[in-house]
Order: C-alpha cells, then sequence, then structure tokens
C-alpha cells in the first residue's frame, strides 16, 4: 500500500491493533470510535461472535482531513485474537503501515501476550515484512485492574519489549492511553514519510 | 396536529458555545435560505443540549424572515400517530400532500424510527418530495442516522447527503454563560461564585444544569443566609474542587450527571489533539522539498526511468541544492530522449537499450548511441555522373524534365510519385539521378537513390542478417527515395510489401518518391495492384524517341574535342542518322570518334559517311555479329541493364569506352 500519493494528494495510514484475545484491541477502537466526530468517522464495522468476541475484524476509516494539502485517512484495524484465527490475522496484516501490540497487563496472560507476540512475528515474516522496519508500539493494557493481578509495565517492558519500541499503559475500557497509543504509532508511521515513502 | 413553536426557542435565548457553535450556524444558515444550502439538515446530540431549541429557533427565525413560510415542527412520533390517523380515516394522500407542500419542515427525535419499516419508507417519499421541490427539512435525533437501529440504507444516505452536525456537551465557559441566563430569567439573584462552583461540575447536559440551578434557586427561597459555594456544592453532592492539574476522581454529583463521561481523559477533545499531532508530524514529512523530490520520483518512475540518484537524495538531512540536482536529472533525462529518439531512427532495436532509461549512466547512453550512429550509413544517394545541366533538352522529353523541374519546386507536393517511363537508353536514369542531385542539395536531405535490383539485394542482406528494422529505419530517415527500374520488383513479394510501407511514409510525410520503368505502371507484369495503384496516382511521364534537337545536344557533347567544339557538318549529318536511343546515338559516336583515331585524322563529316555508311576501314576490333543488348542476367535472378551499373563510373564518357570493350 501507498502511504503517500503524491499524485492524489492522499495519505492513507492502515493500522493494525493485535494482541492475544480479550486484550481489549476492540475496546481501543470502540473508545475512539466514541471520541471522533461523527463527520470524520466512517462506520465502525465490527464483526463479532454472539459473545462479542471479534470474529473476523474491526475496522474503523478515520478522515484526518486535509492536514499540509493531503487528504489524510487512518484505517483502524484489529485481527481477532483467539488462535484459531491466524489466516484472518494474517490477511489483515497484509499491507499494514504500523501495528500496535495490545498486550493484556494480568500477569496470567503472560504467555499469552509472548505467543501473540511471537504470531507477529511469524506472519509478518510470512508476508514477507520486516519487523525492524515495520513501526510498532506496544500498549500495556488493562492497568486499571488491582495490583496483584497484572504486571508493572517495566515489568512487561521487560518480558515483551525487547525490541525497544515505544509502550503505553493503557486502560482502553475508560479510554486512558489509548489516544496516547494511536498517537504513538502514527508518528512512528508518518515519521516514515520522511524516510521516503516507497511506492 | 403540528405542535405551535415555543416562543421562548429562539436563537436570541440560544446560548453559543464551542460544542454548538457549528449546529446554530447551519441552523441559521438553513433559516435564512430555506431548501438551498444544507438539506436536510441532521442534528444530533445527547439529551438536554438544545436539538428542541435550535429547531424551533430555526423555525422562528425563518418565519421572522419570510411570514409567508409554511413552517411546521413536529416530533416522529406525532407524525406517525398523524399518520396512522389519516390511514384509518382514509385521507392517506391528503395528509401527504399536507407535508410535501410544508416550506420547512422540522422534525424531532427521529431516533424512533428505529424498527419501523413502513414510517421509514413513507418519510423517505416525504424527504425526497420536499428536496425535490426545493423546501427544507431538519431532523434532529440523539445518535447519528448510521447508529439509528435498522434504519434504511436510502434514508441514511439521505439524512447525511446534507448536512450531519452534532452538538457537543457545554464547555465551563458555556455552562456560566447558561447558568447566568436562566438565573436572570427566573430573577434569581446568587452571590458570586455561585454559580461557577455549579459550572464547574461537568453536567453532561443543560437539562441537568437547569435542575442543579433549580435546586439553589429554590434552597435560597428557604434560607435566611445568602449561598456560598461551598454550601452551593454541597447542596448539589459535589466534592470540594480538586487542585488543579488533577482529575477529580468521582464527579458525578447527586444530579447523576457525568455518569457517561470516562473518568480517565484529561482533556476534553482527544481527537482535536491527536489531529494537531498528527498535522504536525505530516507537515514535518512533508516538508516542500521532500515532496518535491518525491513527486519528481513519481514522475520520471513513472515514464521508466531509473531513479535512485533521486532516491539518494532522501538520506541527506537538510535540504541541499535539492532544485539543482532536481534540473540535473530533468536535464540528463532530456538528453537520453534525444539520444533514444535518434536511435531509434537509426536503429530501432538498439533503442530498446536500458541505458537509455538510466540518466546515472548517460556516458554509457552517448557511447551506445555513438555506436548506432557510425553503423548506420545513410541510404544509397545520387550519382554525380548525372547532373541536370547534362542531360540534353528537346521536344521529346520536355514533358518529364518540366516534370523533375516542378518537383525540383516543391518537393514531395506537385508530383508525388513521379514515374518516369520510356524505352531504355532514353535517359531516365540520368534523369532520376539528376533529380536526385538536386533534391540532395537542400539542408538535411537525405536522398535515397538507387535501382530497384540494389533495393532487392539491400533488403535480403538485411534479412539474412537479421537487420530488417535498421534497414528499414535507414530507409524511414530518407527525404527523397527514387527507385530506378521499378519493374524489377516484378515477383519479389516481400520486397513490394517493404516497398508498400515505406511509400505510404514516406507519402505521408511529403517526402519525394520518384521512380522509373520501361513501361506505364499498368502494363508492368508482376506488381501488385497495391504498388501500381500508388504509382499511377502521381504523375507519369514519358520519354519519347530522341528527335533531332536531343540528338544534336548529345553529340555536341559526346564528338566535342578537349577545350574545342565538333564540327557543325558532323554533328548535322549524325543528328540525321536514325537513332532510336541516346544510347544509340552514343555508340554511332564512338564508332566515328574510334575511326578518326585510328587514321589519325580530324572528324569530318565526310568521315563520319565512309564509317557509317559502308566504306569503312576495319576499326574496332568487336567481333561481327549483333550488337550486345546491353542486358545482362543477374545472378540473382533477375534480368539487369548493364546502363544501370553506370554510376560506379565518374565519367560518361569513359563508360561509352568501357561498354564498347
Amino acid at each position: 500500500m501507498s502511504l503517500v500519493n503524491f499524485t492524489t494528494r492522499e495519505i492513507t495510514c492502515k493500522i493494525v491493533y493485535y494482541g492475544p484475545g480479550r486484550s481489549g484491541k476492540t475496546t481501543n477502537l470502540h473508545y475512539i470510535y466514541s471520541r471522533v466526530p461523527e463527520s470524520r468517522r466512517g462506520r465502525m464495522v465490527s464483526l463479532a461472535t454472539q459473545t462479542d468476541r471479534t470474529l473476523f475484524f474491526d475496522f474503523l476509516p478515520i478522515d484526518l482531513g486535509e492536514i499540509s494539502g493531503f487528504a489524510t485517512r487512518f484505517q483502524l484495524y484489529t485481527v481477532p485474537g483467539q488462535v484459531y484465527y491466524n489466516a484472518t490475522r494474517r490477511l489483515v496484516l497484509q499491507g499494514a503501515d504500523g501495528v500496535v501490540f495490545v498486550a493484556d497487563s494480568q500477569a496470567r496472560q503472560l504467555d499469552e501476550n509472548i505467543e501473540s507476540l511471537q504470531n507477529l512475528h511469524g506472519n509478518l515474516l510470512e508476508l514477507g515484512v520486516d519487523i525492524r522496519a515495520l513501526p510498532l508500539v506496544l500498549q500495556y493494557n488493562k492497568q486499571d485492574l488491582p495490583r496483584e493481578l497484572i504486571l508493572a509495565p517495566a515489568d512487561l517492558d521487560d518480558a515483551l519489549n525487547f525490541r525497544g519500541v515505544p509502550s503505553f499503559p493503557a486502560d482502553a475500557l475508560h479510554g486512558r492511553g489509548v489516544f496516547e497509543t494511536l498517537k504513538g504509532i502514527s508518528e512512528l508511521v508518518l515519521r516514515k514519510l520522511a524516510a521516503g515513502s516507497p511506492a | 396536529m403540528t405542535t405551535a413553536l415555543n416562543p421562548k426557542y429562539t436563537f436570541d435565548a440560544f446560548v453559543v458555545g464551542a460544542g454548538n457553535r457549528l449546529s446554530v450556524t447551519a441552523g441559521r444558515t438553513v433559516a435564512e435560505t430555506p431548501g438551498s444550502a444544507y438539506n436536510p439538515l441532521f442534528v444530533y446530540s445527547g439529551s438536554g443540549l438544545g436539538k428542541t431549541h435550535l429547531l424551533m429557533a430555526i423555525g422562528h427565525a425563518a418565519k421572522q424572515l419570510a411570514p409567508g413560510l409554511g413552517v411546521e415542527y413536529l416530533t416522529l412520533d406525532e407524525y406517525v400517530e398523524a399518520f396512522h390517523a389519516a390511514i384509518a380515516a382514509g385521507h392517506g394522500d391528503a395528509f401527504r400532500r399536507r407535508f410535501q407542500t410544508v416550506d420547512v419542515l422540522l422534525l424531532d427525535d427521529v431516533q424512533f424510527l428505529s424498527n419501523r419499516k413502513e414510517m421509514q419508507a413513507e418519510l423517505l417519499r416525504l424527504t425526497e418530495a420536499l428536496q425535490a421541490a426545493g423546501r427544507q427539512i431538519v431532523l434532529t435525533s440523539d445518535r447519528p442516522p448510521a447508529e439509528i437501529a435498522d434504519l434504511d440504507e436510502r434514508l441514511i444516505s439521505r439524512f447525511s447527503g446534507g448536512l450531519v452536525v452534532d452538538i457537543g456537551p457545554p464547555d465551563y465557559e458555556t455552562r456560566v454563560a447558561i447558568l447566568r441566563r436562566k438565573a436572570e430569567e427566573r430573577g434569581a439573584r446568587l452571590p458570586p461564585g455561585v454559580l461557577e462552583a455549579v459550572a464547574e461540575a461537568p453536567f453532561g447536559n443543560v437539562r441537568e444544569l437547569m435542575g442543579a440551578l433549580n435546586r439553589l434557586v429554590a434552597h435560597q427561597a428557604v434560607s435566611e443566609t445568602p449561598l456560598d459555594p461551598a454550601t452551593a456544592r454541597r447542596i448539589l453532592g459535589l466534592a470540594e474542587p480538586a487542585p488543579p492539574g488533577v482529575a477529580p476522581a468521582e464527579v458525578a454529583g447527586a444530579a447523576g450527571a457525568a455518569a457517561a463521561a470516562p473518568a480517565a481523559p484529561a482533556s476534553g477533545d482527544e481527537f482535536g489533539d491527536f489531529l494537531a499531532d498528527v498535522a504536525v508530524t505530516v507537515g514535518k514529512a512533508l516538508e516542500t522539498w521532500r515532496a518535491q523530490v518525491s513527486e519528481a520520483i513519481l514522475r520520471w518512475e513513472g515514464e521508466g526511468y531509473r531513479v535512485q540518484r533521486l532516491r539518494a537524495l532522501f538520506e541527506q538531512e537538510t535540504p541541499a541544492a535539492v532544485d539543482e540536482a532536481l534540473a540535473a536529472f530533468a536535464r540528463d533525462v532530456e538528453r537520453l530522449r534525444a539520444l533514444e529518439a535518434e536511435v531509434a531512427e537509426l536503429d530501432p532495436a538498439a533503442a530498446g537499450d536500458s541505458v537509455f532509461r538510466a540518466p546515472d549512466r548517460l556516458a554509457e547512453a552517448e557511447a551506445t548511441a555513438a555506436r548506432v550512429r557510425e553503423g548506420a550509413a545513410p541510404p544509397p544517394g545520387p550519382s554525380a555522373a548525372f547532373p541536370l545541366g547534362a542531360f540534353a533538352v528537346g521536344p521529346s522529353n520536355q514533358v518529364a524534365v518540366s516534370a523533375v523541374r516542378a518537383v525540383l519546386e516543391q518537393p514531395g507536393r506537385k508530383y508525388n510519385p513521379l514515374v518516369l517511363v520510356g524505352k531504355s537508353g532514353l535517359g531516365k536514369t540520368h534523369l532520376l539521378h539528376a533529380l536526385g542531385l538536386e533534391l540532395a542539395r537542400a539542408p538535411g536531405a537525405v536522398v535515397a537513390c538507387l535501382s530497384t535490383q540494389a533495393f532487392i539485394d539491400e533488403l535480403i542482406a538485411a534479412i539474412d542478417g537479421n537487420r530488417v528494422d535498421w534497414w528499414r529505419a535507414r530507409y524511414r530517415r530518407a527525404t527523397a527515395l527514387l527507385l530506378d527500374d521499378i519493374h524489377l520488383l516484378a515477383g519479389k513479394e516481400r520486397t513490394q510489401e517493404e516497398l508498400f510501407n515505406l511509400f505510404n511514409l514516406l507519402q505521408d510525410k511529403e517526402r519525394q518518391l520518384a521512380f522509373t520503368a520501361p513501361a506505364p505502371p499498368r502494363a508492368l507484369a508482376g506488381l501488385e495492384e497495391r504498388i501500381v495503384s500508388r504509382l499511377e496516382g502521381g504523375l507519369v511521364a514519358e520519354l519519347q524517341e530522341p528527335d533531332r534537337e536531343v540528338k544534336r545536344a548529345v553529340l555536341a557533347r559526346l564528338l566535342a574535342p578537349e577545350g574545342g567544339s565538333a564540327d557543325p557538318a558532323v554533328l548535322d549529318y549524325l543528328a540525321d542518322r536514325p537513332a532510336e536511343s541516346v544510347r544509340a546515338l552514343a555508340a554511332l559516336a564512338q564508332r566515328v570518334l574510334a575511326a578518326a583515331a585510328a587514321r589519325e585524322a580530324p572528324l569530318t563529316a565526310g568521315l563520319a559517311r565512309e564509317v557509317l555508311e559502308g566504306r569503312t576501314p576495319r576499326e574496332g576490333r568487336r567481333p561481327p555479329g549483333p550488337r550486345p543488348s546491353g542486358l545482362v542476367v543477374s545472378s540473382l535472378g533477375g534480368v539487369k541493364s548493364r546502363e544501370k551499373m553506370v554510376w560506379e563510373w565518374r565519367d560518361p564518357a569513359q563508360r561509352v569506352i568501357e561498354e564498347l570493350r
């Protein structure tokens, strides 16, 4: 996907929220959706099971309007977290300009986080994407849970963030850290513009 | 059926703040120019933020500006009720007509359209009718169209097709302003700081704010002591204000406000902040010079040029001479284009070389072009042995010579093609080459002038060497193509095909074509009709047997001794002798010259008569018998006239001697 199209003067960023099941990817999108003025957002497409688990993916287009003369659009996607939907995950991941890895801060979910992160690496590898070149941020969600249940951001950094990418503690349900995360990934993605957008 | 507009709900009574400025502006615009600006106008907001007030204000303002306007306000429920009643009474059509003639229809609370399919269809019809008639429709709802459950897609698109605006919750300042105005309306006087304290509570809507104000007013009415901010907060169950910078942990008051608002976010407009941040990042990324370079990359890459050199510019931190680099790149591309075009003319196959797409390898491209240039010999040109001035003109060839002169005046335009027709030895070849020589004088002229046999041989060699493209390109460059003995094309299908294409191409470009043939094109056997018709399409000029004038002129040139002129008596005698062609005449002249040389005597009329009329001494080494025809059979199978090879000899006189040997 071309990030910047100088001919049509458009910037389109595809950002994928990745992470284990129930880590709060869809919640992130819901919060963003609730904060974006109606005129700026498209319909949020959410395909969920009866128990509200994401079955296919969520999609939220946001129109940021004209920035520096470029019509700027963000497309936010989530992948289904459950292990058995890997084909869908890979499909959604295709052409992503940036990835937000939403980790579940609960201590007992650490293995799921690591597994999902490995799954992300594996899928990117199969898509022929160099993960070192792909903008990535980590979000440690559910930091609002009681201390004894969760790992502190520093511990999570130790466990997950071996690449040293930006990480954000969050409470997506109430919105804390949601926009900080989105800003973080946007900045990384857009900064790639400066390095020359590969067509 | 419709509700009267509440006189209190006007624009003047509407406190405008950041959250509702857009919707109020849109509302005013609609009231001023109903049906033309935003149609439909769809206003949505949470409960108690002023939708109904705005709707009625639009009605008031529209009526005030144009008292004749038909303005109707009703809630969706009222509309549904009225519709059902009308249907039950059998007045469905009258109901529809009535609403279709309303100038400004104000419909409140349309979120109740959920799951009412028949009403949705009815409303769709009404919206379409009103829009088509240029009548205004304003709708309000507690949620955007797309979120009204089960709403018909067509209605969503209709509603979204005008303007969809939301009314946001009032900010602090607006809350204070609203409280002041309402307190004033109620005639309540509250001590300073009280209203501000109330406003500090993040009430999500104005109704709740009014409820809070009412409680304070009521409290003050029964209390002896004036209210202070702390008491006010206590009455309303509000927490003490938190120190600045720290978000209140628990803000929900007795009024139950703010329950919907998430507690964590500190900023009121997270999206706005995000947008500002993104704008800064994009702005940096799209610095003008980067945009310039990217555009250049996109352009040149799109045209198939290699752009690594431009990509390398991105590695610079700061722009250094970007304009110059781009200009240099463009210059190099221009040069490559010129080289490629030149090479394409000379050798189309070579033009495909990738080096012509790589501005970084300009030097290589120059070298390639130079190689092609060397290899591309121009097509064979006319022989210098046949100047036009040496061509003897008389009545017998006057037409052909005039045609040649006309062609020279307007090459490619007047007679194109020119076909010179006549028996062998009448000077067709001379005239053709003379034409070629004259045409070649023009600057930049590339005149291809050769025998058809040579043309065929070249093509065969090109096919053999797999260089047909190159061969074609060579002739396509020609500004004139003159082919001698076109009849030799007979049976040469491939050559006819190539000539046909070349002919069309050159003729389209108004380049002169000329041919010679022993007979008019129609009479030539073995030529394809498409070639014949093209030859006939120009001018076919015939050369006759030489008349006396021509003969005399030819003889004068042949017999003139070095530095002098021939004896007129000899010229008269010989010119009167029968000679069917100039060539025969030349043979005649040669015979008498040889006899004179053998006798070492001057050439006189008597000597000539003696030689030609039988009493001749044996002068030649030629054995008795029939004279050779001058025709030889070519190794390639075609019949080739020996005469046609003459331009290889510089001097015509030498040529005659050669032939006699």
